[in-house]
């Protein structure tokens, strides 16, 4: 793999990170417009600068416990894929980190982890830094018979 | 060249110059005598030849190329313009518009038994001198002048044909020879191809050349067969023909044969612009820019005055922006309209009518996703009155109307919405068969029924029961499918009903509105939420006290002015959470309207009419049942719109 730099962002008590070329821009949450029957994972939509964008709860998403954090430091993370823009809750932003070649793992290589939207893990400066998987992510047709299993980490 | 950047002004114009050829024809069918209208049709396909071989299109080219000697030929009067030349024609212009369409698919289309088609129909003139003449049509005007001026001193211009054998090794070598020796008895004006090509062995095995002579064809045709490996296919007297076309041979040339298109070419939907518009809307933008600018001094200084202004100015600039974006987005009528006297044509051929299309207000302007998407509702509209409404000439004789059916498609512009009427004098709707059919299918019963008035019976045709084929001829010759163009105009934000008077014909009027981008919505409170529900589908509101909605059968429902109307609770369908002190004991009731159901929704309250503007929800979002969009509010607010058709 090469050198890429990514957007790294807390979420619960793990470090995850998202490649900064599909990341649109980050906001401070805004009023959401919740979506009647929408997947339980779209929080709902959020009106940014005239564009209806959805915006997803990763928590949901993941499978991980407890209620989404609401303080000073959580953010929308706009991302584009595709055409596709979807905003993701995050607890916190910390970062833009280069990550090298070596310092980037196939997920492969580390057995605890065999989660579908891991695309690969960086090691940065002793941290672990999941680095996620955006294709499946956005995937949201599939997503109907997949459930979760938590984190065991 | 790019052939990518052109493709789409390919498309454009070719389309534009397809319409006209159809157009044309269906003048000159009218009336053979009128002469500008083939002129018309000779340029358009001159046209498309010319554009379809820059963009090396051979097939089209080809097609084209052939039609335009055809058309060439009625337009000098030596072949009489028939009805079979027109329907070959018209298959012509269809097969181009076929291949046109698979362009970005890289098909092919079989086009050599219209080719076939074409070329024996400019062969079937008698006259041989004709057939010269369409040869010497590859000779420009100057060696024309020189075969006129060859013509006055009595000498013979010979076209001679001449084959190289297979077997020849250097063709160039004995073309060569040729030349040589058919220049010691005259003079070579031309040659096809041009000596360049010759002698660098670009062509197959046989070649033309037209010769200048005071020598007799059997001297000639010595003279060619005594060099080795060469023999004269045919020699012939060449004529004159002061007509000057494109020669054929050059045809070849003009092709850029570029095969590697690349065959994924999205194809995408363009409009044409007024410059002025743009021009327009430019300033607007850089008004908008001035205001921008203004606004973030306005944030230092704090200046209060100032900003009240400004945004006076930036709230009329963009609700000029938005006129001008909507206008640039309007399309006039026409682009539909244009195709349906062709359409008629061919009906009325097949079907033995006679029937005589009158349109009006084909420059009534409506969006343009609008526009794409009428064309259908209108085409079976026509078709169900050409087929079932308007009677075949005999009957309509007997019956002591006009041998001539007529009828009437109308747009007119009325309000923010536009009308278009589809209307008949034929046999109309009976009111008894409808009846009938209502009451064998079980939609309606007969107390049911005897309650309707008239026009609620005819309008029957539009429910779903209706559509089968069978069904429909039998019982009023109409209505093939009629729900699917009701829906189809529902799903448009419009609206369609049917007035008929049996014997005298029917009335289809369609109202759309202006635009789909905005609409007239209005907005209720359900539990804390606003949603928006479009003014298209709802009938009425009214407020009702909880204790007066009854149950049946587990099914919430109130009446209304002695009817019952059934009644959808919207937080239920919603998942929308009603905490106790919102529960009050008076609520609002929206009457909707779904084909032709009239259902209540029940909503907490109602905020008011709004004009909104349609956004999207998204790739990711599409798809939910009753949820049509989203509006932002004027306070920033996203606002659901419901979709009434899918959500109950």
């Amino acid at each position: 793999m090469e050198e890429i730099q990514i957007v790294a962002f807390r979420l619960d008590n793990e470090e995850y990170g998202v490649n900064i070329l599909n990341v649109q821009e980050i906001i401070r949450p805004t009023e959401i417009t919740r979506v009647p029957k929408a997947p339980a994972y779209i929080t709902g939509v959020i009106n940014l600068r005239g564009n209806v964008i959805p915006v997803m709860n990763l928590r949901q998403r993941f499978g991980i416990q407890g209620e989404m954090q609401n303080d000073s430091n959580t953010r929308i993370i706009i991302l584009n894929l595709q055409d596709v823009n979807i905003g993701i809750f995050v607890d916190s932003v910390s970062e833009v980190i280069r990550l090298s070649g070596e310092e980037i793992e196939e997920p492969n290589l580390v057995e605890a982890l065999d989660d579908k939207f891991v695309q690969a893990v960086g090691k940065y400066n002793g941290r672990l830094i999941i680095l996620l998987d955006l294709n499946q992510l956005l995937d949201v047709n599939n997503e109907k018979a997949h459930t979760l299993s938590s984190r065991s980490e | 060249m790019n052939k990518n950047e052109y493709l789409d002004l390919f498309f454009e114009e070719t389309r534009e110059h397809l319409q006209l050829l159809n157009e044309g024809l269906l003048k000159i069918e009218q009336n053979p005598a009128d002469e500008e209208p083939i002129n018309e049709i000779f340029r358009a396909a001159h046209t498309i030849k010319g554009m379809a071989a820059t963009m090396g299109f051979e097939q089209i080219t080809e097609l084209t190329h052939k039609m335009e000697n055809l058309l060439g030929k009625i337009r000098d009067k030596e072949l009489n313009f028939s009805s079979d030349i027109s329907d070959l024609l018209f298959k012509c212009v269809d097969t181009l518009e076929q291949m046109i369409n698979n362009i970005d698919e890289n098909k092919e289309i079989e086009i050599a038994h219209l080719i076939n088609q074409l070329t024996n129909f400019e062969k079937a003139d008698p006259q041989k001198e004709n057939q010269i003449k369409e040869e010497t049509n590859s000779l420009n005007e100057y060696e024309n002048k020189v075969i006129i001026e060859a013509q006055k001193q009595n000498l013979n211009v010979f076209k001679c044909v001449i084959n190289v054998s297979p077997e020849c090794v250097m063709k160039a070598v004995r073309v060569f020879m040729v030349f040589k020796s058919l220049e010691e008895i005259g003079e070579i004006i031309k040659s096809i191809p041009n000596s360049q090509d010759l002698e660098d062995e670009k062509f197959d095995n046989q070649f033309t050349v037209y010769l200048v002579t005071n020598k007799g064809s059997n001297e000639v045709e010595n003279i060619i067969n005594s060099i080795s490996e060469i023999s004269l296919e045919k020699i012939e007297l060449a004529g004159m023909d002061n007509e000057k076309m494109i020669p054929s041979g050059n045809l070849g040339k003009q092709e850029t044969k570029d095969k590697s298109v690349n065959s994924t070419t999205k194809i995408h939907q363009t409009v044409r612009v007024d410059i002025n518009k743009l021009d327009n809307l430019m300033n607007l933008v850089g008004e908008l820019v001035i205001n921008k600018t203004r606004l973030e001094d306005i944030i230092k200084t704090n200046d209060m005055k100032a900003l009240t202004e400004t945004v006076e100015q930036i709230d009329r600039i963009t609700s000029e922006l938005q006129n001008v974006v909507m206008n640039v987005r309007m399309v006039p009528i026409e682009q539909v309209f244009n195709r349906f006297p062709r359409m008629v044509r061919d009906l009325c051929k097949d079907l033995g009518k006679e029937i005589r299309l009158i349109m009006e207000g084909k420059e009534t302007e409506l969006d343009r996703t609008v526009i794409d998407e009428i064309g259908d509702p209108l085409v079976h509209l026509l078709r169900n009155a050409i087929d079932h409404g308007i009677e075949s000439p005999d009957i309509r004789v007997r019956r002591g109307k006009e041998r001539e059916g007529t009828l009437k498609l109308i747009a007119r512009q009325e309000g923010k919405s536009v009308v278009i009427i589809v209307q008949d004098n034929g046999q109309g709707i009976s009111i008894e068969k409808i009846k009938q059919k209502a009451l064998e299918k079980g939609l309606y019963t007969a107390k049911e029924l005897d309650q309707m008035d008239n026009n609620s019976i005819i309008n029957l045709i539009f429910s779903a029961g209706f559509s089968t084929a069978e069904t429909i001829t039998d019982v009023s010759g109409r209505g093939v499918g009629l729900d699917v163009v009701k829906s189809k105009i529902q799903a448009l934000s419009g609206s369609v009903y049917v007035e008929s008077k049996e014997g005298e014909g029917t009335k289809f009027t369609i109202k759309l509105p202006l635009t789909l981008a905005i609409i007239q919505a209005l907005l209720v409170k359900v539990g804390l939420e606003i949603y928006a529900i479009p003014l298209a589908n709802i009938d009425e509101t009214t407020v009702i006290e909880d204790s007066l909605i009854k149950n049946i059968q587990g099914q919430e429902v109130m009446v209304l002015r002695g009817k019952v109307l059934p009644l959808i609770r919207l937080s239920k369908v919603l998942d929308v959470k009603i905490t106790q002190e919102l529960e009050t004991n008076e609520l609002y009731v929206v009457v909707v309207r779904k084909g032709d159901k009239q259902v209540g929704l029940v909503v907490n309250e109602l905020i008011g009419q709004q004009e909104i503007v349609i956004t999207s929800l998204g790739k990711l979002l599409s798809g939910i049942p009753g949820i049509a969009g989203a509006a932002i509010l004027g306070d920033g607010k996203v606002s659901l719109i419901l979709d009434i058709g899918s959500l109950f």
